[in-house]
């Protein structure tokens, strides 16, 4: 990529359209956002768990069920499963040093994130129209 | 493909070679709190899929959190969900600039630790009193 050639190009001509312009700040931004969403969502997820420790299955059905609840969990899974997956996606860039490896990583990662959330909200919304 | 060439040049010093200090070791826990609720979703996951399949799946799910190592891997769960929030609430204000004199950020470090620890405790005593 960055031959030892001598080239007319200037530096600019040749980082051009290779990203990070303008739009570089969009994971930081995401990270910071969720980080915020993340932090009364999460209390009510810890209220939430705590409630369903002390009721037998109809109870926690019952309580999941309310739109509140449910959907308070929905959010605060959506928010922990983006920010999840912005921050494993650091570490992987931080520790994974070979090409493909950190490719295939980074896409396993995507992959878990949305499947968490797609069994959990399908569970969530089955328990809520009582399916 | 060598990414950089191999050129010898002097490599900086890494952990090894620093006294530890709260700041450190609040940021490395940070990291690793991160990386533990990574997979402790699992946990939030798991019980509301075991809820929505029935009663049986429920139970055993229940039960598994119920025993001695179930308890204390959602204790240890707790406690890195409440780490890793109050770390999170930390860089919130660096962001904005403030507490980033010696004794903000050391004061911080050590909130974040008697806080996570406390609110935990809090939490554990809210499941187990009958």
């Amino acid at each position: 990529m960055h031959s030892e050639k001598k080239s007319i190009r200037t530096p600019i001509a040749r980082v051009r359209g290779l990203g990070a312009a303008k739009s570089g700040t969009g994971h930081f931004w995401l990270q910071r956002l969720t980080a915020v969403s993340n932090i009364p969502l999460t209390l009510a997820m810890v209220v939430i768990v705590v409630m369903l420790a002390k009721l037998d299955y109809a109870g926690a059905r019952a309580l999941v069920a309310n739109p509140l609840v449910g959907i308070l969990l929905i959010a605060f899974l959506v928010s922990a499963l983006v920010h999840m997956r912005l921050g494993m996606q650091i570490i992987i860039e931080d520790y994974v040093h070979e090409e493909g490896m950190k490719i295939v990583l980074i896409l396993l990662n995507t992959f878990f994130a949305v499947l968490m959330g797609l069994a959990s909200i399908y569970a969530i919304l089955r328990i809520g129209f009582g399916g | 493909m060598s990414r950089t060439s191999e050129a010898q040049r002097p490599l900086s010093p890494h952990l090894q070679i620093y006294k530890p200090t709260v700041t450190m070791v609040m940021s490395i826990l940070h990291r690793i709190t991160g990386a533990a609720l990574f997979f402790g979703t699992l946990l939030v996951v798991a019980l509301l899929v075991a809820m929505a399949a029935g009663p049986n799946a429920y139970g055993t799910v229940q039960a598994i959190y119920g025993s001695i190592p179930g308890k204390l891997v959602l204790f240890g769960y707790t406690w890195a969900l409440f780490h890793h929030m109050l770390g999170g609430v930390r860089h919130l204000i660096w962001d904005t600039g403030a507490m980033f004199d010696r004794q903000g950020r050391t004061s911080l470090g050590w909130a974040t630790l008697v806080g996570s620890a406390g609110l935990t405790l809090l939490v554990w005593a809210l499941v187990l009193m009958r």
